[in-house]
């Protein structure tokens, strides 16, 4: 069907939503994880910064994973596009803020 | 008692008389517009047809009205800053309240008037540009426009009840923290902004969708209009560079409201970090409110100078090349923060290239018009205008990136000059130019030339009778963001000047208004839906367009499909129009203009740290979203006969 004429949405449900349950779950809990380990252990700042860093990029792979269809979708260029454009901002605000704010002049 | 009248009187903003004005004002326009609705029963129209529609066409109105007034009071406020510097040692403002007026007046401009405006236009011509029946999400288009609208009343609301911000629209740390600041002002510029910029998200989100997935058959992405081309790479850039602003102002609430310590020293945190996060998204920013009327340009000069646009894809590229570099120059804003010189020489650099794409584009227009038959309407003479004049905001911006001698030029009023030519002479500029350009499209009748054409020539040299001498008084080590300068300095009869212009803008904003409403009374009707013989789909539909936009979606082969289409009629070629069927058609809700009411109370809340009132505002956010999620049956069928009907009355059904 042409995707400019308007469409109903569609009614039917594949069953249960176990995806996203899953999903919601395993967000909420790497989220508290992360708090407690922030909050609730004194590591090394640094300790506490890298593991917080892996929670972050694992909870990313969910949401693109459970929620967001990276694996559907008629015309994959847009994902791989729209995915190469985020690493790009990522990495710029990412790297160029610590370049910046630990290279200051004294 | 005693307790009471305390609390008032902190709760509303007291002491100035021209507060009381405009506490008066407010309350009769209140009671006026309840008047007027009331007398003439037109509550229930006004909800069934405007607040709770889900209609491309008619979001775009509003959003517009919206913005009209917003530029209303933002040009207020640049009146009242202008009178105080009219004159050394004027007393009209006090310096408290000086910089509460230059803060409300950026951020209005930026996120309530500029912002809100390019949103209206783009709302009312990509779906038609692309030959689409709506948006992508309707719906979630009707919750953006609620959003920003709840985010501006918020941020209108502190300069009479609790206080207005006062450390600038870009709210640097420190001073923008409890510490310094303890006042609501900061609070409610944390919460509208971030209303509103929910808003703008999923703005960028629905756009990007709507043109990707839903244009015309045989319409492919070089085949699409130059302003559908600039909304593209504007939805991507807001969809990436927003989420960076959500994150900071969320982090300065948790500083402000609940005694985080994200960008104060103490406990470790970073005041630059905010002017870090702040402009990694306020530069990409600039091109959100500039890539479009780039679009907008291309539109009017190629129809205006009867050709076709020169160079189209390198104008695409160039938004390309723009859209990436965009993300990597933010520095540029606090070179004089102390960086070192690698960073320093490596945004520097980063922002030079920005210039290369956009001069390719000025040539690119400059070649369209090259052997073009121009014609000078009131949209192509705002084209023409922009040209120049946002030349210069562009050459004294790569003046501005070098980082040595920006520490001459920052803080100065050479940047404000610069800024405000890149701002007014594109961004206004252009929205002017695309509102009389679709005003036909919108409304039916046009706006009227002789008054147009007034209006242009006000604004436009008023503008430089403003801004070209901030340039040199910049240069002469003029301050910006400073309520009053010695006499002794030399500079008085200079800002005198300056502040005539002002006042001639503000002439040029009202001949403008009051053409809207002679236009409305006598303007000539456009019978046609064509009457600039346009070159794209918006203008192939009758004006104003139905509510189904195309009674058959038609099938593109080239650029400039409309043009195309005409050509083909003169030469006899003239394809059959295909037979009706029963549209599907998004039905109105409700939920939109309720969920932000919730946002507003909430926001309300958050701001006086009020959360007897905040949570309960959080909790109708999310029973609007619970009960949007029970709602199975959110369209209409529009039958066959109705669509004949509408046709039949346009005219385009014998
Ligand atoms: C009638 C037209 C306008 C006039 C006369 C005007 C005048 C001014 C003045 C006097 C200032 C403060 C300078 C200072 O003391 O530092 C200012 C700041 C500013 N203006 Fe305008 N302006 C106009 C239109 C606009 C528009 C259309 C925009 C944006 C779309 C805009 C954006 C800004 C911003 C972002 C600031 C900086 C605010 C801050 O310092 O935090 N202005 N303008
Ligand atoms: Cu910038």
């Amino acid at each position: 069907m042409q995707e400019n004429e308007n469409q109903p949405i569609r009614q039917e449900h594949a069953g249960f939503p176990w995806k996203q349950v899953i999903g919601l779950l395993l967000s909420l809990a790497l989220t508290f994880l992360a708090l407690w380990i922030a909050v609730g252990l004194s590591l090394p700042v640094n300790v506490t910064i890298a593991i917080i860093v892996a929670l972050a990029i694992f909870q990313a792979f969910i949401q693109l994973f459970m929620f967001m269809h990276v694996t559907e979708g008629t015309e994959p260029v847009h994902q791989l596009i729209s995915i190469l454009f985020g690493i790009y901002v990522a990495f710029a605000v990412v790297a160029g803020t610590i370049w910046i704010l630990y290279a200051q002049m004294g | 008692m005693n307790s009471i009248t305390n609390f008032l009187s902190h709760f509303f903003v007291t002491g100035d008389p021209m507060i009381y004005g405009a506490d008066v004002s407010i309350v009769l326009v209140t009671l006026a517009i309840f008047f007027v609705l009331t007398y003439f029963k037109k509550w229930k129209w006004l909800w069934q047809e405007w607040l709770t529609t889900t209609d491309h066409k008619k979001i775009g109105i509003m959003y517009i009205i919206a913005a009209l007034l917003m530029f209303f009071r933002g040009g207020v406020d640049a009146l009242m800053m202008r009178t105080q510097l009219a004159l050394p040692g004027m007393t009209f403002l006090n310096s408290d309240h000086y910089n509460q007026v230059f803060t409300t007046h950026g951020t209005i401009m930026i996120i309530f008037a500029a912002m809100p405006f390019i949103f209206g236009l783009m709302n009312i011509a990509v779906p038609l540009q692309i030959g689409a029946r709506d948006v992508a999400f309707p719906f979630l288009n009707a919750v953006s426009f609620w959003l920003f609208f709840a985010g501006a009343m918020l941020f209108n609301l502190s300069f009479v009840i609790g206080g207005s911000p006062d450390a600038g629209w870009s709210a640097y740390a420190p001073y923008a923290g409890t510490e310094l600041n303890p006042g609501v002002g900061e609070n409610y510029y944390l919460l509208a902004v971030q209303i509103s910029g929910i808003g703008s998200l999923a703005t960028g989100i629905n756009f990007l969708v709507t043109i990707l997935k839903m244009r015309a058959p045989g319409m492919t992405l070089f085949k699409m209009p130059m302003f559908s081309w600039s909304i593209l790479i504007t939805s991507v850039i807001m969809i990436f560079a927003f989420p960076a602003f959500t994150v900071a102002l969320a982090l300065m609430t948790v500083d402000r409201i609940f005694g985080g310590h994200f960008f104060t020293i103490a406990s470790g945190g970073s005041p630059m970090l905010w002017a870090n996060l702040f402009w990694f998204w306020g530069h990409p920013e600039v091109y959100i409110v500039l890539l479009p009327v780039f679009g907008i340009f291309s539109e009017v000069i190629a129809t205006f100078a009867h050709k076709t646009l020169f160079g189209y894809a390198i104008m695409v590229w160039s938004m390309v090349a723009i859209s990436l570099l965009s993300f990597i120059t933010w520095l540029h804003h606090f070179f004089t923060m102390g960086n070192t010189a690698p960073v320093n020489a490596f945004f520097s650099i980063s922002t030079m290239l920005i210039a290369i794409p956009t001069g390719v584009k000025i040539f690119n227009w400059l070649f369209t018009l090259n052997k073009g038959r121009i014609h000078f309407t009131t949209p192509m003479l705002w084209a023409l205008a922009f040209i120049p004049n946002f030349t210069i905001g562009g050459v004294t911006g790569v003046m501005l990136a070098m980082a040595p001698a920006d520490y001459q030029y920052h803080n100065s009023a050479f940047l404000v000059a610069h800024f405000h030519s890149t701002l007014i002479a594109g961004t206004v500029f252009g929205i002017f130019c695309g509102l009389h350009y679709w005003w036909p499209k919108m409304f039916g009748y046009l706006l009227d030339e002789k008054r147009g054409k007034w209006a242009f020539w006000v604004f436009m040299i008023s503008f430089n009778i403003c801004f070209m001498p901030m340039y040199f008084l910049g240069l002469m080590g003029q301050t910006r963001r400073m309520y009053t300068y010695p006499a002794g300095l030399g500079w008085g009869p200079v800002n005198f000047v300056i502040t005539i212009g002002a006042f001639g803008m503000g002439v040029g904003f009202v001949i403008m208004a009051y053409n809207i409403i002679w236009s409305a009374l006598h303007g000539k009707r456009d019978t046609t839906g064509d009457p600039w013989d346009g070159r794209t789909l918006e203008w192939s539909i009758p004006s104003p367009a139905a509510e189904y936009n195309f009674a058959t979606i038609p099938t593109v082969s080239t650029r400039d499909a409309f043009e195309a289409m005409k050509e083909d009629k003169r030469a006899g070629k003239e394809k059959a129009p295909a037979a009706y069927k029963p549209i599907h058609m998004p039905n109105n809700s409700a939920i939109p203009v309720v969920m932000s009411a919730f946002m507003f109370i909430a926001g309300f809340g958050f701001v006086f740290w009020w959360f007897w009132m905040a949570i309960p505002g959080v909790i109708g956010v999310i029973g609007c979203m619970i009960a949007r999620s029970f709602v199975y049956n959110d369209a209409h069928l529009i039958p066959v006969e109705e669509i004949e009907r509408t046709e039949r009355a346009a005219g385009r059904l014998s």
